[in-house]
């Protein structure tokens, strides 16, 4: 009997599941490509012009700019900071370390909302004036537990002895890094900076409240949605945005697998 | 034809007083010992021992706590690993992944700057040593354990070290490579004439393959010496037990003097066997021990002068021997009898009496 249920059920509840979380998703690019301004079906008529509209506006292109920086300078600071993090973690025994992982990962599940004022608060306290600078310091600590998640399951499969066996054969501790650590822990590093990279990329609660006079992508899409005329270019904006992230991070998996098949063991990813 | 690559009785690694401590545990205590050029040397004893510690001390990736290692007359205090005359074959092989076989083997000559027809003929000759010439081009992950380990072997080889050091490489392959590989190693070492220090935890892979073998116990050196010695001429019961079965029979000690013990016994009468190193009288007991294959059956009208005779309590067949329990009304403890199957010792009754021939020589007596 409750086989007959679970077949007839859990395949509709499962489709209806998804249906939810992706329909509205794939609004976004149906109605970005749609010639008419108010996003109501049936649609129009094919168009680009949404898309065109965007290169002349030098508003949005400056928001865009910095994103990219704010991403890359996020991705490459929670990288590197993740890796000494990542090596102390999987390498050494030290007093406080599982606290000390924790505290870490507690970004991961405290309200953004609660990290961005904070942070307001003490850079405030401290005279520092926003910036890009300011977004990018809080978008590291959003991104390290992910980072350092991402590293964690590279570096866990990464024994000792290939780094003693390099020593052994002559090399230098600065050689041994250069020829052995890096090049076996460049997936995982590289999984790491698009991973960081794409969750600054859209992040807008820290960016809110800590950009300043410098919009980030999120903030400037925001702020367009005041204005009803805007929201087409605005689902353009959303549809290119939403393309990049899916490429980075199917990207990033891909680095992640690499590394799990090159160290020879199979650690969970953040998406696996 | 003389051996060109035999041991030279040169002392090419000398440990002097190494304690080892990682924080309250010591795994090595005050070990010394001299391991001579051109010597296949085996560290053996159960995990937990210090033999690898004692290994990797030699290799150079942790320092002593007390004592030094010199190795080649050099004191190797302070000195890292990577400038020490010593290469490794690690127990995981630890064959770089993202390098194929070729550059695996050439990884330590990029630092020596050859040129590329030397380091390339020195890469070949290596490979051809371990007989993988064909798979240059293979990655770590496309190889057998076996090719594995022949390239952790060839890519420490094309060193030219003074000592190999090796850390059970045979341990994770199944038996028959393993066996195969035991003696290839022995051939290889005859070849190349450098000093081999093998650590392991199987005893017939020491016994097969070494020169001398130190047996290790809790940190310490128990004894040193050739396979042959060191099986049948062990010093204390643990030797003897860890280097495969063996009766114990206690005595008392009638006569002694500097080399040698007078001992009697229940079942097997009066004994004389050399005095262990190190042994002390304490209340007049002491331990025989006698290996169960110097056991013989006496079948029918043999006759021996040394004989001792008890039941059948136990048979146990294994092919081409048959292991049996015999209790002999004098002993405290069966004894256990290995036999070859050429006469029918598989088929002797378990219940029924025999009786055993034994040579005194093969009674050692032995050090608590």
């Amino acid at each position: 009997m409750i086989k007959t249920l679970t077949r007839g059920w859990l395949p509709g509840y499962a489709i209806f599941y998804i249906a939810f979380l992706y329909l509205p998703v794939m609004l976004l690019p149906i109605f970005s490509v749609n010639s008419s301004p108010i996003p109501v079906f049936p649609l129009k008529g094919f168009s680009m012009k949404w898309y065109e509209s965007l290169w002349g506006n030098d508003i949005m292109l400056n928001a865009a700019r910095n994103t990219l920086v704010v991403g890359t300078a996020s991705a490459v600071v929670a990288t590197i900071l993740g890796i000494c993090a990542a090596r102390a973690i999987t390498r050494y025994r030290f007093t406080g370390k599982r606290p000390m992982s924790g505290v870490i990962m507690a970004p991961l599940v405290l309200p953004e909302i609660i990290i961005a004022i904070s942070l307001l608060l003490v850079l405030l306290q401290f005279g520092l004036g926003l910036s890009l600078m300011t977004v990018i310091v809080g978008h590291v600590l959003i991104c390290l537990p992910y980072s350092i998640t991402v590293l964690v399951s590279g570096f866990e499969g990464f024994d000792p002895s290939f780094e003693e066996a390099s020593a052994d054969l002559g090399e230098t501790t600065f050689g041994t890094i250069r020829r052995v650590t890096l090049p076996m822990m460049m997936p995982a590093i590289v999984s790491s900076l698009l991973v960081s990279f794409t969750i600054s990329l859209d992040e807008f609660m820290v960016a809110f409240f800590l950009s300043g006079r410098e919009p980030t992508l999120p903030i400037y899409i925001w702020g367009q949605l005041r204005f009803a005329a805007k929201l087409p270019a605005v689902l353009a904006l959303g549809t290119i945005m939403l393309i990049g992230s899916l490429i980075l991070l199917t990207v990033a998996e891909m680095f992640r697998r690499r590394a799990a098949r090159k160290t020879l063991t199979e650690a969970g990813g953040l998406f696996a | 034809m003389p051996d060109q690559n035999a041991p030279t009785g040169k002392a090419m690694i000398e440990i002097s007083g190494v304690t080892k401590k990682f924080g309250a545990f010591t795994a090595l205590d005050r070990v010394t010992a001299t391991i001579n050029e051109g010597e296949f040397f085996s560290l053996l004893g159960p995990s937990g021992c210090g033999k690898t510690t004692l290994l990797r001390l030699i290799a150079g990736f942790d320092q002593p706590t007390e004592g030094g290692i010199a190795i080649d007359g050099q004191a190797m205090e302070g000195t890292p690993a990577n400038r020490r005359p010593t290469n490794m074959v690690f127990q995981s092989y630890a064959i770089f992944p993202h390098m194929n076989v070729l550059e695996n083997v050439a990884y330590g000559l990029k630092r020596l700057r050859l040129d590329k027809a030397e380091e390339k003929r020195r890469v070949e000759e290596a490979l051809a040593q371990v007989e993988l010439g064909h798979l240059g081009k293979r990655r770590a992950n496309e190889l057998s354990g076996g090719q594995r380990q022949r390239v952790a072997l060839a890519r420490a080889l094309v060193m030219r070290p003074k000592v190999l050091l090796l850390d059970e490489p045979l341990s994770a392959l199944d038996k028959k490579l393993r066996e195969q590989m035991q003696v290839e190693l022995r051939h290889l070492q005859k070849q190349v004439g450098i000093t081999f220090i093998l650590v392991t935890h199987d005893q017939y892979e020491a016994l097969a393959m070494s020169d001398r073998i130190a047996v290790m116990f809790d940190g310490q050196i128990a004894q040193v010496a050739t396979p042959k010695d060191i099986y049948q001429r062990p010093v204390t019961r643990r030797v003897a037990d860890f280097l495969g079965g063996m009766n114990f029979v206690s005595a008392e000690v009638a006569a002694q003097n500097e080399t040698s013990l007078t001992l009697k016994t229940r079942g097997f009468g009066q004994v004389t066997a050399e005095r262990p190193e190190g042994f002390v009288v304490n209340g007049g007991a002491a331990t025989l021990g006698i290996r169960p294959e110097r056991l013989r059956v006496l079948w029918d009208d043999d006759r021996s002068e040394n004989e001792i005779a008890g039941r059948v309590v136990d048979r146990h067949y294994f092919g081409e021997i048959t292991h049996l329990i015999v209790e002999i009304p004098d002993l405290e403890m069966p004894l256990s009898v290995i036999e070859t199957n050429d006469f029918g010792a598989d088929d002797i009754p378990v219940g029924s009496q025999i009786r055993l021939a034994f040579d005194p020589d093969a009674l050692v007596a032995l050090r608590d």
